[in-house]
């Protein structure tokens, strides 16, 4: 049962890291752009949190509906304001640019926050669990965050095929200048995707800080999850990053049951198995 | 073929040579450090070296190779850590356990390489990364190097170096400004080779180069062993000066990687002399901000952003187009046979 019970977190962990790299697949769909900063992003996603948190004292999912709307516009301004002017046939500017952001953001944070550890306080929450059978309980938070990440995979999934948003998402992704004679403005289309990550990424965030204590350093560690989850499942296929989510939460819960304190190690190495073996993805449809 | 007679191939230019001696004055000034500077200059002098160094590694990567790592701290990381295995369990002598790091270290970036070279572009810095998570991880692991909290350098190690604390210090300070030197000289070399004559085509055009007969794959993988293995002799010097290794500060992104990005990008990347530009640049705003704490990495972020929209060739970039300078003449020229150079300029 313990086993059993080790996959079962596995599998609810694997949610969250979804959700860590759903934003990430999205702005690589649209504009093929790698965002360095992601997991910084996060992180400061849950110290919003914190902040309106501890500031007006309501719980952490109703501070959801102002952290998440911040993010939206937020990542529009940095997208419009900044990353529009990197995009181009050079890979660097992007890469540098976002890596430049991602140490900017990790030493405001720490200037503002210090380094102590922090955790978002979801009350009750915070320790409810469903009992399934005798001797397996599941948590009810991870089970919210798991059907979370499945809703908004399958409203992004909506999105794409159903609307004219998401057609217009597609055809830029297809190809950029076309796209604009067909009078798309790509600017904004790309400022749109990189607010809509960013939403996801103050849900993942919100998450994140209810779940598990967090600083100002662990952003890094956080993309590397999301990239793992995205190149697992394959690039450009959403369902294919909730099952890398999957199979990387598994592999490091698993891996920290057989190996104490290897858990992360465990994941990493799963990673790079996979890699080796398919090194398209699971569930591959991006050519690039 | 009269012609062609009129004409000769060359690479040097006036300014070239002028460099050169400049150049030749910066490293003679360095190397003096001993006759007119403490214990500290010799140590800033190391340190400077050694991330003049792994600039030029990782430029040689990223300028000319379009292998963008952040992942470089893995090699730095296994070079400390071969010193350390070489000189106390197989009790190496610890200057020749250097070279053997280095190679250490190639060993294990061809397996890496054939991991992280199935990803393209920014997939690829992200793969480097999480290459090197998984040695820092793994090394946490094994109690023998003292897990995550480290182990230091026995007495007996370090006085093999040499008798006293003098000729010790005297000694990493001779091998850190050769490193740097030789590093550059290494990459300079490499570039006007017809190694250096298949990177420049694989940086312009994957698919020409490719077509011409410029094997991609194996050009890449040398220059990534290459810049593995001089990285890991660093890796080695650095914890030669620091006595003391733990995971966490060996495979540091931030000590390793993010600085010398910094440097290259702020100095002019895929330019021999945007690394050493970089790293001045890199030490005086050290003196003067460092105080500032995290205020000091926000800043130079900050900067490294601002040039790459701004000026993405770096402040060289911006020097070498306004007066035409180039000390290291990578670049082959053509000019009439009496001397003058056809076209402009």
């Amino acid at each position: 049962m313990d086993w059993v019970n080790a996959v079962i977190q596995g599998v609810l962990v694997g949610g969250l890291y979804a959700l860590f790299a759903t934003g990430l697949s999205l702005i690589f769909g649209v504009m093929r752009l790698v965002n360095i900063a992601h997991g910084d992003l996060i992180v400061l996603s849950s110290f919003l949190g914190l902040a309106i948190v501890t500031g007006v004292g309501m719980h952490p999912l109703i501070a959801l509906l102002i952290v998440v709307p911040l993010m939206f516009a937020f990542g529009y301004a940095l997208q419009r304001g900044l990353l529009n002017f990197t995009l181009g046939p050079d890979i660097l500017p992007p890469l540098l640019v976002t890596f430049g952001l991602s140490i900017v953001i990790q030493n405001a944070l720490l200037e503002i926050f210090s380094a102590d550890s922090q955790k978002l306080p979801a009350g009750a929450l915070q320790t409810a669990s469903l009992q399934i059978v005798e001797g397996l309980a599941v948590g009810v938070f991870p089970m919210i965050v798991f059907a979370c990440a499945i809703a908004v995979i399958a409203g992004l999934q909506f999105l794409f095929y159903r609307t004219a948003l998401g057609s217009a998402f597609r055809a830029t992704s297809d190809d950029a200048d076309t796209a604009r004679l067909m009078g798309i403005d790509n600017r904004h289309i790309f400022a749109l995707a990189m607010a809509i990550s960013l939403a996801v990424v103050a849900l993942a965030g919100v998450f994140l800080g209810m779940r598990t204590s967090f600083d100002p350093s662990i952003g890094p560690g956080r993309l590397i999850y999301a990239f793992e989850a995205v190149i697992i499942g394959g690039l450009g296929s959403l369902w294919g990053t909730l099952a890398g989510g999957i199979i990387l939460g598994v592999s490091q819960i698993v891996g920290g049951k057989l190996f104490p304190g290897a858990d992360q190690l465990a994941g990493h190495v799963v990673f790079l198995i996979l890699l080796v073996v398919r090194p398209r993805g699971l569930f591959p449809r991006a050519v690039d | 073929m009269a012609e062609t007679a009129q004409y000769r191939v060359a690479t040097a230019t006036r300014t070239s040579r002028i460099g050169l001696l400049v150049l030749l004055a910066g490293v003679v000034f360095l190397a003096t450090t001993p006759f007119w500077g403490g214990r500290a200059e010799m140590r800033l002098v190391v340190e400077f070296c050694y991330f003049l160094a792994l600039a030029q590694m990782w430029n040689l990567l990223a300028g000319y190779a379009g292998l963008v790592s952040v992942g470089q701290q893995a090699f730095v990381g296994l070079g400390g850590y071969a010193l350390f295995v070489f000189s106390i369990w197989l009790g190496v002598h610890p200057l020749l356990a250097l070279p053997l790091a280095g190679v250490a270290a190639a060993l294990f970036a061809i397996p890496t390489a054939l991991v992280v070279f199935r990803l393209r572009g920014a997939y690829f810095a992200i793969g480097t990364w999480v290459t090197a998570e998984v040695y820092r991880l793994s090394f946490a692991q094994v109690s023998e190097l003292g897990g995550g909290s480290g182990m230091s350098l026995p007495i007996g190690v370090i006085k093999a170096v040499a008798g006293s604390r003098s000729e010790r210090e005297l000694v990493v300070f001779a091998i850190g400004v050769a490193v740097a030197v030789a590093s550059t000289g290494i990459v300079y070399w490499l570039l006007r080779s017809r190694y250096g004559l298949g990177l420049t085509a694989i940086r312009d055009s994957e698919a020409a180069s490719e077509s011409l007969g410029v094997n991609n794959f194996r050009t890449k993988l040398f220059v990534y062993v290459l810049a593995a293995s001089i990285t890991g002799f660093i890796g080695a010097l650095i914890y030669l000066q620091k006595f003391r290794i733990a995971p966490d500060a060996a495979f540091s992104l931030i000590d390793w990687t993010a600085y010398v990005i910094f440097i290259v990008v702020i100095g002019g990347i895929g330019r021999i002399e945007g690394p050493i530009v970089g790293t001045i640049v890199f030490f005086i705003l050290r003196e003067f901000l460092a105080d500032l704490g995290s205020w000091y990495l926000m800043i130079l972020g900050l900067v490294a952003v601002v040039i790459m929209l701004r000026a993405p060739q770096g402040i060289w970039g911006l020097l070498a187009a306004r007066f035409d300078l180039h000390f290291f003449p990578v670049q082959r020229r053509l000019y009439l046979r009496d001397g003058r150079p056809p076209g402009s300029r």
